[in-house]
Order: C-alpha cells, then structure tokens, then sequence
C-alpha cells in the first residue's frame, strides 16, 4: 500500500506551503490533488498579499487591529497574532524563492492599497499575484522532491477508532482507486465557491475537503460567513480585484456619482467588503444601478498605470464583458467570493481529530471572522500551510501507522461508485441540480437574508439532496471520467450548503458578511461567539463557541 | 446564438480507440466563449465529453486546445469571432502531447521538459536578511515571462516538437529565461552559467526554428521565441559559443544573411508547414538533419517526414542563393 507519514490533500499554495515545511521537517510527504498543483484555484488571486514590514515603518498590531475590525470582531484575536506577526517573514520567504514582487524606487517590494486598511501593506505581482506565488511554490516542491499525486481525487478519509488511518483517492487518469495509509492528514483544499451561482470561484472550488472532514465528524465553524465581493462581473461572476480600487478605481452609480460617499465617508470604495457590497446592493435595490450593476470606474487611472499593474484585468473586462476599462466603466455587482467559514483548527492547524490538519480556504484558523480583509487570504494559506505541515511532521514521530484492510476499504469505495454508474437514466443531470443549488444561494442567502429566504434554500437543498440520490452518471468508462468526479463533487457541495444555510438561519444578528434584513443590529450580547456544525442524524447540528479576545475590544465599526 | 462546435473526439476505452469528428449544435448567448459552448454540450447534451478547464479567466492554465487548426485557450476565445460562415467552430486536441481522451492531453512530456530546466531560483551566496534589492524593471521584464500559465499552447503548435519530441521546447525555455535573466539567480552579477552551459547543448536553445507558432499561440504574451533568443543572446555574451547551434547559427549567417528575395519565398515556404520567416528555414535545417539522420522521425508522421524533406531540398536548393551581401548585420542569434 502507499504509504506517507504526512499527507497533504490539495496543491494550492496552502497545501504545497504545508508538503514542503513537512518534508523539510524530514516526514515522509505525499501531496495530493485533483488537478496539477499550477491548476488550483490560488492562481486566481490578483491583488496582493499582506504583511505589515518593520522597515517600511510598519507594524504587525496595526494589521491586526485591521483584521480585527474587518472581521467584526469574530476572528480569534491569538490566531490573527499568529498571522500578522509572521507576515514579513513568511513574504521575504517567498521573495527569496524567487516571486517577482513589484518594486518600488529604491528597488525594495513596492505595496499598493487594499480595502479595510488604514494603510498600504499589500504586496504585489502586477494582478497576477496568486500565480506568481503558486507557480514560484511548485518550484520549491519540484525541488523539495516531495512525492505528488496529480489528478488524483480524494473520496473519503479513513480512520480507526478516533484515529486517522489515510484516504481513498480515484486517480482519474485511469479510473483506479486506491488507498493509501498515513499518519496525518492535512486538508488543503480550498474554498467551496461553486455551491453559488454565479462565483468569482473557479470550477474545481467544491468544498470537497470540507465536506469530507465534515462527514468523518469535525465541525466546520462560522460557515454563515461567505464572502461577496464587489467587483466581479454579471453573467459569469469573474472577478476584477480590489487592486483596481486599491490604485484608485471608484464606484459610480448610473449617474455617475460616488455613492461609497454614503456609506463610509473616510475610506470610501476602500472600506471593507461586506461594507461596499452591502452599499452596493441597496443602490441596485433602490434603482441606481443599470441592469442589477453599478460601475468600476477606471478611466482616470490612465492607460500606463492600467497596463503595468491592472493589465490581467483588462484583458478579462475585454474578454469577458466586452469592456475596456481604459476607456469605459466596467458593469460590476456583488458577487459570491469566499468563505470565512471552514473546518475548525486550532492555531496549528489541528482538528479534532488527532492527525487531522487543515490550512487555508477550506481551514478555519479564525483569522478571518465575520468578513476577510482582501489580500489577507494569501497570507493565511502560506502562514498556516507551513505551520501545519510543521505541526504534522513533529506529530508523525510520536506515532504509529494505524492499520486498516485495503482490500476491504477499495471495495467499499469501489460498490459507491459503481452504484452511482449503475444508475438508470432519469433524465436529471447533475448540472441541472447544481445550477439550481447555485441559484437557490445567491437569491436566498445573498448579501443581504433573513429567515424567510434562508429557510427556502434549505428546503430547496432538500428537494435538489432527493434528487442527488437518483442522478445517473452518464459516462461510464473509468478513464477520465469528469462526470463521475463532478457528481461526487455535488455531493460534497449539497453537505456543505447545508451548513451554511443552517448556520446563517442561527445566526440572529448581523454581523460581517452575515447581513439579517430580521436582525440588522449587530448584538454582542448574544452573538459574539462562533457557530459549529457538526454532522448529526439529520443535518447539522450546531453548538457555539467563545471569541477569543486578546487586547482589542469590540466597537462599533465605521468606515 | 446557435453555433455548431465540431469536436475531435477519442475514446481509449473503445473497442478499437480511434479519433472521430462528433458535431453538436448549441444556442449560447453572443458573448460566449468556446469554452461556455463545451461546458454547455458536458452538462446538457453529452456527459462523456472530456475536457480540463477550472478558471474559465485564462489564469490556470488547463483549457488549451486547437481551436479551428490552432492552438489556443478555449476559455479566451470568444465564440463569435471564432465561428465561420456557417456558425461553426472546429475544436481539437492540442498537438504534441498524446491524447488521453477527447480534448484531454497527457502533459508529462510538458512538465518533463519544465522539470528539466532545474524550474527554481538558484542563487549564489548568502541570502539577504529582508529582500533581495532589485529594480522594478528587471522585475516587470520578468513578470511578463512568469505570466505563463503552463498551458501548454505553444508545445501543441511548436514546429520543431512536432517532429522532434527532445526539443526543450517554448515553454521550457520560457522557464528557463525567467532564471537566466533574474538578478537573483546565479552568481553575483546576476549570470547564470551552469544553466546557460547546459541550454546551449543539443534539444537547448539552439534547435529552435524561429517559426514564430508559440508567439502566436501564447496567450498571455509570453512570445517564448523572443526569450529563447535572448537565451541566446545571454550565451553568447557569456561565452558559451563552442556548441553545434551557436556555430551553426554563425555560419548561416556568414554565409546567408537576409535578401530582397525573402518575400518570393514565402509562398513555398508556408506549403511546407506554415514556416512564415527566413530565420525559421535556416534554423529548421539542423533539426530536420538531425532529426532524419538520427532516425527521431516517429514512423506515424509520414507527412511530416515528406514536408521536412521538401524544407530540406528548398533549403538546399536555396542556400546558395542566400548568401548576400550583408554579412555581419545580423547577431548570431538572429
Ligand atoms: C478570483 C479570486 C481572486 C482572489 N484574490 C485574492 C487576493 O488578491 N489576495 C488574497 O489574499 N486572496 C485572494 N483570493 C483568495 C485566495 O486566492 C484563496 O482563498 C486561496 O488561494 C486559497 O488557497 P488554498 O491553498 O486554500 O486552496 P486552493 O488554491 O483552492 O487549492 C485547493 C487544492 O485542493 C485540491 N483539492 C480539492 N479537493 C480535492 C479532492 N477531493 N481531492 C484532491 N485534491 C483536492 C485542488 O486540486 C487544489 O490543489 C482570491 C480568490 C479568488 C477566487
Ligand atoms: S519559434 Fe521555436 S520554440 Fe517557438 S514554436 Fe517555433 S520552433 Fe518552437
Ligand atoms: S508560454 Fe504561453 S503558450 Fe506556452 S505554456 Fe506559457 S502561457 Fe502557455
Ligand atoms: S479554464 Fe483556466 S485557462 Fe481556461
């Protein structure tokens, strides 16, 4: 059997962050993914990456007082100390393992503004930045030797009485399923963006691993806390980031006017994202907008400044919305982003389960809280990816391998799918079920909800569940059969909706991204404490826990 | 918009697995992308059409295919302008890279040939304490190389791959550039000369054609031919000029050099394989001996072996006719 005492799920930047503190660790690592490392969705990240530097004059309290206030006070202040303090030392890493950082002046890493910020503290690679740091990372794991499994699927993890034992994975490109055993396993496999629709997330972004941790029984926390970004495009919901307002970009409503004037007075269309979202949603309501849009205005930015640093989301405008952005307003809306939600770890990394580890989108650290400041998601991947992989490592060597039956694990694995392909053909089709998954969310728990509207999408989920259970797999070939890894996929999908439905019909207050038209006031009395669900005999089941407050209060925040 | 998308389809699990034309006809709104028509026809007509995508924003790299004969991403062209007279569009698997199943190519020959080029900063000395100073210049310069996305484009179209499969090859060299022309990387001037040496050997740089296809193909503007020739331009000044192709470069040029004649010879250039540039002849000559000679040719590429015969007897028949009278304007490099 394939055997590794560290094994990381998912090859995003969390995840080879993670394989290559491991293996440096001197475990013996796998990582795993289901699409080549260079695929995952971190290479989607335009914006930039934080760190407050001690040389540029500033500090790592002033960040996390940020984070603090962006979060609405629901990140776990010990964790975001953990983020912000190894913030320089974590982008001076990368720099040194070759990320083409833009300079300034003195030839030192240039920043660039970012929205929630007092201020500019975001590092940056033109709007590639996701790329150039994920392809700079598989640099370092092609150097580090660490084994890797590409296109490989994940389908379930293993455990022996509370124990993990490994995973079962299809490896698409032959249709096999195999086992393999190992003495920690590390989720790394991003956000779940497609359970929306439409996303700025990418196709692969299904909530797999937090699905699967959810199902071997680890609560997944604050999953009420997904993120609306507001500035993608209508239609397919891309995304043009923050740095376009980070450079100085404005907001206009069909009369042209600045209508962040209303909502944050001081910083404007650089207030944080549940904030301008929110501002923008209620000028579409009001019937300022054009179409469901408002407009990112970017014409007196200048066509140099567009190319040097915007020139990705130029091309996108052009390509997608058929827009040059250098000469017109770019239609934008609100759009699903991330989630701040995720499988609860501690500051290391670590679940519940011993062994069980998870880092970055699909991990839930809490340094994110109720709303991610942009660019601070990067960070998170690369500070808690490493931490993780170290933790991992240092756990291996007090263990041992737990055993467990391969032949008998295959076979189970094996008769789930067969069932699936076996099934007769109804006439439904998978993306039938996850187009009307993706709807139900955005119309029901959108920027703005409140009971009424959560509830139907959890009877919707119910509905779209009864039919996930009958839905015939169309290609039955083992080879690269896509259609049986998306129809696993969805079921992931549906088990993680359900979590964010239920935990946003808890959450009777309005808090960071979780804005309740029934409950509008934000009521530390009562909600100042996270959600976690857990897997139960029927749908989650929640239980709360505390904040951790370190040295920063709650206050009101304002903009 | 009601188009018709012609799709190169193969199934490995087929009886006796073999490459078909399948036509689907799809309605998508007009600004719809070939990849918007694929994904459509995957979840609502035919769920056994197989195809990579994830980002559907030209970032990560997985849609390349050939879209009407040529290598592109399916997610950044836009159906409208790439549908003919009569709303269809022909999509293909990309070139080079053995088929897996329809549109889905097997990419180890691509990240070989990337792992090949030793793909991480090797620099000389002790690391800095903060970062590494360097000027914005060198930075952006280097941004636009590592702007690519490993889609694999340029390998699909890359003349000298096609029959010659020990090519480096566009994005290999790509990647090696970006180290070569970083600061950061080699020794304390900043010039890398293990990896120079290395590139300089037979399948390095030198065995590129300047056909100019992964220019063309490259979406996000890569142009690898144009680093492939600063690679070599690096080499030279670097010294490493004892090597097959840089004395073959030399003596092309001694002896050839540009002509009023170049324009009447396009025409039978391009019935040879689409070679639009004289540089591109001369430099096809060393790989398609070479080729030949060492029995590379793959026997399945009949066609090929007949085209290459055909450069090789123009090329012959030309080469004299090409020494002018400007000996000396051109580098060595082109
Ligand atoms: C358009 C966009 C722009 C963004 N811009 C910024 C920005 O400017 N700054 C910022 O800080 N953040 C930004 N973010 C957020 C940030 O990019 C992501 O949160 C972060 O990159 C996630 O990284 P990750 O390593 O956790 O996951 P990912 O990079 O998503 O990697 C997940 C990995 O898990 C693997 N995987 C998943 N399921 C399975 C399975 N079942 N089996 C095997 N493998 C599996 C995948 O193959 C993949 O390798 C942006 C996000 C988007 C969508
Ligand atoms: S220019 Fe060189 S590398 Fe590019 S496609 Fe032609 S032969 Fe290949
Ligand atoms: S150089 Fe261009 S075409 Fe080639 S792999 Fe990179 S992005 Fe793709
Ligand atoms: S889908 Fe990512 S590059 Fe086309």
């Amino acid at each position: 059997m394939l055997e590794h005492d560290v094994l990381v799920i998912g090859a995003g930047l969390a995840g080879m962050r993670a394989a290559i503190a491991a293996s440096a660790n001197g475990a013996n690592t796998a990582i795993i993914s289901k699409v080549h490392p260079v695929r995952s969705h971190s290479n989607a990240a335009q914006g930039g990456i934080n760190a407050a530097l001690l040389d540029r004059g500033d500090d790592w309290e002033d960040h996390a007082y940020d984070t603090i206030k962006g979060s609405d006070f629901l990140g776990d202040q010990d964790a975001i100390e953990v983020m912000c303090s190894s913030a320089g030392r974590a982008l001076i890493d990368m720099e040194h393992m070759g990320v083409t950082f833009n300079r300034d002046d003195e030839g030192k890493l240039g920043t660039r503004a970012f929205g929630g910020q007092r201020r500019a503290r975001t590092f940056f690679v033109g709007d590639f930045t996701g790329q150039a740091l994920l392809h700079v990372m598989f640099e370092q794991l092609i150097k580090s030797g660490v084994r890797s499994y590409e296109e490989w699927f994940v389908t379930s993890l293993i455990e022996e009485d509370g124990q993990v034992a490994g995973v079962m994975a299809l490896e698409i490109r032959t249709g096999q399923i195999h086992a393999i055993r190992a003495k920690t396993v590390i989720f790394c496999t991003g956000g779940c963006g497609r359970i929306f629709e439409p996303s700025t997330n990418a196709l692969i972004v299904t909530g797999d691993g937090m699905a699967l941790a959810y199902n071997a029984g680890v609560g997944l926390m604050d999953m009420e806390m997904v993120q609306y970004h507001p500035t993608t495009l209508a239609g397919s919901g891309v995304l043009l980031s923050e740095a376009a307002r980070g450079e100085g970009a404005y907001l206009r409503d069909k009369n042209g006017h600045r209508f962040m004037e209303k909502y944050a007075p001081n910083m404007m269309e650089l207030a944080s994202r549940d904030v301008v979202s929110r501002a923008e949603q209620t000028e579409i309501n009001a019937g300022n907008g054009v179409n469901g849009c408002v407009f990112l205005d970017c014409t007196h930015l200048g066509e140099a400044l567009i190319m040097e640093k915007l020139s990705q989301i130029r091309e996108i405008g052009i390509d997608l919305a058929g827009v040059d952005m250098i000469r017109e307003p770019v239609p934008i809306r609100p759009g699903m982003h991330y989630i701040m939600g995720g499988i609860k770890t501690d500051i290391n990394g670590l679940t519940s389960i011993p062994g069980v580890y998870a880092a970055g989108e699909c991990a839930n650290v809490s340094v994110h809280g109720g709303n991610r400041l942009g660019a601070n998601s990067l960070l998170d991947t690369i500070v808690f990816g490493e931490r993780s992989g170290n933790h991992a490592a240092e756990f291996c060597r007090g263990v041992e391998f737990v055993d467990f039956d391969e032949g008998e694990a295959v076979a189970r694995e094996e008769r789930r799918i067969n069932e699936m392909l076996e099934r007769p053909d109804n006439g439904d089709r998978w993306g039938a079920i996850r187009q009307a998954m993706g709807e139900s969310m955005v119309r029901n728990v959108a920027v703005f909800r409140d009971e009424q509207s959560i509830s139907e999408a959890i009877r919707d989920f119910s509905d779209l569940r009864d039919r996930y259970n009958q839905v015939p797999v169309q290609n039955k070939n083992r080879i690269f059969n896509t259609d049986l890894v998306f129809a696993l996929e969805l079921g992931y999908m549906l088990d993680v909706a359900d979590t964010i439905a239920f935990s946003a019909l808890e959450r009777r207050e309005s808090r960071g991204a979780n804005a309740r038209t029934d409950f509008p006031e934000r009521d530390d009395d009562n909600w100042l404490k996270h959600i976690v669900a857990r897997k139960g005999e029927v749908g989650p089941e929640l239980s709360y826990l505390p904040v951790t407050i370190t040295k920063w209060q709650p206050e009101e925040r304002k903009y | 918009m009601d188009v018709t998308i012609k799709i190169k389809r193969f199934d490995p699990e087929a009886d006796q697995p073999h490459s078909y034309w399948e036509d689907f006809s799809v309605s998508v709104p007009d600004n719809a992308t070939v990849l918007d028509a694929l994904i459509k026809i995957r979840e609502e007509i035919d769920g056994t059409l197989t195809l990579r995508c994830s980002c559907r924003s030209a970032i990560c790299g997985s849609c390349a295919v050939r879209i009407n004969g040529h290598a592109g991403l399916a997610c950044k062209t836009s159906l409208s302008r790439a549908i003919d007279e009569d709303n269809c569009v022909t999509v293909e698997p990309a070139g080079v890279m053995k088929v897996i199943k329809d549109l889905t190519v097997d990419f180890d020959l691509f990240w070989d040939k990337i792992r090949e080029v030793e793909p991480y900063l090797q620099p000389q000395g002790a690391e800095p304490e903060g970062e590494y100073i360097a000027s914005n210049e060198s930075m952006l310069h280097l941004s636009g190389v590592t702007a690519c996305i490993m889609c694999g484009a340029c390998v699909s179209d890359c003349t000298v791959l096609e029959v010659d499969p020990t090519f480096l090859g566009p994005a290999a060299l790509a990647k090696a550039y970006r180290f070569t022309a970083d600061p950061r990387d080699g020794d304390r001037e900043g010039v890398s000369r293990d990896r120079l040496r290395n590139l300089s050997e037979a399948t390095g740089m030198w065995d590129c054609t300047r056909c100019n296809e992964c220019v063309q193909a490259c979406p996000k503007g890569v142009a690898p031919m144009d680093r492939i020739m600063a690679l070599r331009e690096q080499a030279v000044s670097a010294g490493f000029t004892n090597n097959n192709g840089a004395r073959h470069t030399s003596a092309f040029t001694e002896s050839v050099g540009h002509s009023g004649r170049l324009d009447e010879l396009r025409l039978p250039i391009k019935s040879v394989g689409g070679i639009t540039n004289i540089g591109a002849m001369l430099s096809y000559a060393p790989v398609g001996w070479r080729a030949l000679t060492h029995g590379k040719m793959p026997p399945i590429r009949h066609k090929n072996v007949e085209n290459v015969e055909n450069v090789r007897r123009l090329f012959r028949k030309l080469e004299p006719d090409l020494a002018g009278p400007q000996i000396g304007r051109n580098s060595p490099f082109g």
